[in-house]
């Protein structure tokens, strides 16, 4: 392999990329307005049917009289839209919150039980009552979960210290007091990271158009006659698009910067994040190859791409926030579910970059897109040559 | 390098319809000049990509420059300058930078390239307008530009497939010199062309093809002593009872 002619095909590429309007807008400008105005015109959120919100339970209480911790676990249960996970220890349940397995994470503290004993032995004496504090922690990323949790936990609390209707003036010592992560995320930072894998996936349509524009204007065969080889041309090709892709995430990052999205997160998250844009191009080059092969034009190759573009961009973006359960379910199948997701867990759920959750989404984006890169090039060279 | 450029033998090149080339067999010795010549259809272009290895023959072998063009495609690619008959140019970007990336894929040294570049500029006359998009340029200036490209690495066979299509007399007159100066270094030239002025000023033999048949070869003047005829465009006719450029 010739490294001049890799560098000469990736600065034409890149040329043309700069140079033609409408690649322009498509592949840089489109997502930055597209992003500012979603993010500046996006208030409330798109609270759907009662999901089901998975809480980690750290029980630390020692003397489990009258067995009111687990009647508190029971009762937290029964009202459906808690599916509650006991841990051992605290450290797991915050991995696995901080990893997005669990929304929310809650320590029933030492006392409990005694607690509610001493409340029930006088309730009409508040000086009497042991004071404790269950701590709640929950998930930044989910929104919906930050919202809906704390009530329902507070209103199963209730039923606890209130059950005697004529003891309403009774004041509750039993309070939520530990929101270690309180800060609300705005539904806007919530989107965020689905921002830059949006930008990405319409590289599918401009890698589509290129293949099949050169093929119509000759060059392809042009080329051909030279001594560039095949490889040659689809090294250039995939530098180039990582190359643009890497712009677009930089671009996209500033404007999201802009309205306000500063995760409190160190350098490797976000060297990480950019890996994975970078990765994830290989998926679009492999998809715009795809459509290239079937698509007989170019005009016909930028209807076609939407095929690709659309599923990457319902299933696994900021677009589709509230899913349902089905969308879920398939949304596991497209690479870009598992970008933003990385990067929720990065940015978000401030998860280290070398968490199972970060990781397994690595391996899975990593195998797939050059899954989709080798479907590509495969498919592409068999009915044309490069 | 070989006594013969360009060997066909006995090659045919069936599309799902057609017989776009019919059993041709042909030598073009090494510095020859040599213009096919024939019809829109006949098969000229498709005789072409053959040569060049963009199409394999549906039976038959082709050699050029001593090499299988199908078995030592790499070979033969290192040899050869390839003018296609549609122009194709990047049209965003300049004149040099086609030029240069051209330059590139041959691995070229910058000051070969720089050099060979700038003189193959002023030969076509395009230095003035080098520095601006191609898709600004008219459509012989973008045909002056696929003559260089083909040309960039000094090739030492080459194949220009209509060159000079629509291009305005002075641009032609340029190109034709030009190749004669080629021929003088020692170049090949395969030429396929439908003017038969060009042919007849140009070539040191033409073959003229027709319905993908190669019916006559020979010099241009032999050809036209051996019909009795004044020129080549009255041997076509005398050969096949038709105008050549009827449908033009
Ligand atoms: N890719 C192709 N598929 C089908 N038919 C083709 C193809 N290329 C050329 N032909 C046919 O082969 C014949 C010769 O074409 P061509 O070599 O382009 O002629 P010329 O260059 O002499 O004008 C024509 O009938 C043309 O329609
Ligand atoms: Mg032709």
């Amino acid at each position: 392999m010739k490294f001049q002619r890799v560098k000469a095909l990736t600065s034409k590429e890149i040329k043309k990329t700069i140079r033609e309007p409408a690649v322009l807008f498509m592949i840089f400008l489109f997502p930055i307005v597209f992003v500012l105005a979603f993010g500046m015109s996006f208030g409330g959120l798109g609270g759907s049917t009662q999901p089901v919100y998975a809480l980690g339970v750290v029980n630390m209480d020692q003397q489990n009289t009258a067995n009111y911790t687990l009647h508190f676990i029971d009762a937290l249960s029964a009202t459906k839209i808690l599916s509650v996970q006991i841990y051992v220890d605290n450290q797991t349940a915050q991995d696995d919150l901080s990893q997005g397995k669990v929304q929310a994470v809650m320590l029933i503290p030492d006392g409990f039980s005694q607690s509610l004993v001493s409340y029930n032995a006088v309730p009409d004496d508040p000086s009497q009552w042991v004071n404790v504090t269950v701590s709640l922690y929950l998930d930044k990323g989910s929104i919906v979960a930050t919202q809906a949790i704390p009530p329902i936990i507070q209103q199963v609390l209730d039923t606890f210290t209130n059950q005697d209707r004529q003891t309403v003036l009774t004041p509750v010592s039993l309070q939520i007091a530990s929101y270690v992560e309180t800060k609300q995320t705005s539904a806007f930072e919530f989107m965020a990271p689905g921002m830059f894998t949006f930008a990405s996936i319409f590289l599918i349509m401009m890698v589509a158009q290129s293949f099949t524009q050169d093929r119509e204007n000759g060059m392809m065969k042009r080329i051909r006659t030279t001594p560039t080889t095949p490889t040659e041309f689809m090294t250039s090709q995939i530098i180039s698009y990582m190359l643009i892709a890497l712009i677009q995430a930089v671009l996209v990052f500033a404007a999201i910067h802009l309205i306000g999205f500063k995760p409190n997160v160190d350098f490797s998250a976000y060297a990480l994040a950019f890996v994975f844009v970078l990765i994830f191009s290989l998926s679009n080059v492999g998809f715009g190859l795809i459509t290239a092969t079937v698509a007989k034009t170019s005009n016909a190759a930028t209807g076609l791409s939407f095929l690709f573009v659309l599923p990457q961009l319902f299933l696994g973006t900021f677009v589709g926030a509230s899913l349902s359960s089905a969308a879920q379910t398939a949304s596991k199948f497209v690479p870009s579910y598992y970008v933003t997701d990385a990067l929720t867990s990065l940015f978000l759920r401030g998860a280290h970059v070398t968490s199972q959750t970060v990781l397994f989404d690595f391996a899975t984006v990593t195998a797939s897109c050059i899954l989709i890169l080798a479907a590509g090039i495969i498919l592409y060279a068999k009915y044309y040559r490069i | 390098m070989d006594k013969f450029a360009i060997v066909m033998e006995d090659v045919v090149k069936n599309f799902e319809d057609v017989t776009a080339v019919n059993h041709v067999s042909l030598h073009v010795a090494s510095g020859e000049l040599f213009g096919l010549l024939g019809p829109n259809g006949a098969g000229k272009t498709t005789t072409v990509n053959m040569l060049c290895g963009l199409l394999k023959p549906t039976s038959g072998s082709v050699f050029v420059g001593g090499y299988d063009v199908q078995k030592e495609n790499v070979k033969v690619k290192e040899l050869i300058g390839v003018c296609p008959q549609e122009t194709a140019t990047y049209p965003y970007l300049t004149g040099i930078e086609n030029i240069e990336l051209f330059g590139n894929l041959y691995t070229l040294d910058r000051k070969t390239l720089s050099a060979r570049r700038d003189m193959l500029l002023e030969k076509m006359g395009l230095a003035q307008d080098a520095k601006r998009k191609v898709e600004k340029y008219s459509g012989g200036m973008k045909r002056r530009l696929s003559i260089i490209l083909a040309l960039i690495h000094n090739p030492q066979i080459i194949f220009l497939d209509e060159p000079t299509i629509g291009m305005d007399p002075q641009s032609r007159r340029a190109v034709w010199d030009f190749m004669q100066e080629l021929k003088r270094e020692g170049k090949t030239i395969f030429l396929t062309t439908h003017y038969m002025e060009e042919a007849e000023i140009l070539c040191d033999r033409v073959g003229i093809i027709d319905y993908g048949k190669l019916i006559a070869v020979d010099a241009p003047k032999k050809l036209i002593s051996k019909y009795g005829v004044a020129n080549l465009e009255e041997v076509f006719i005398k050969l096949t009872g038709r105008k050549i450029r009827e449908e033009v």
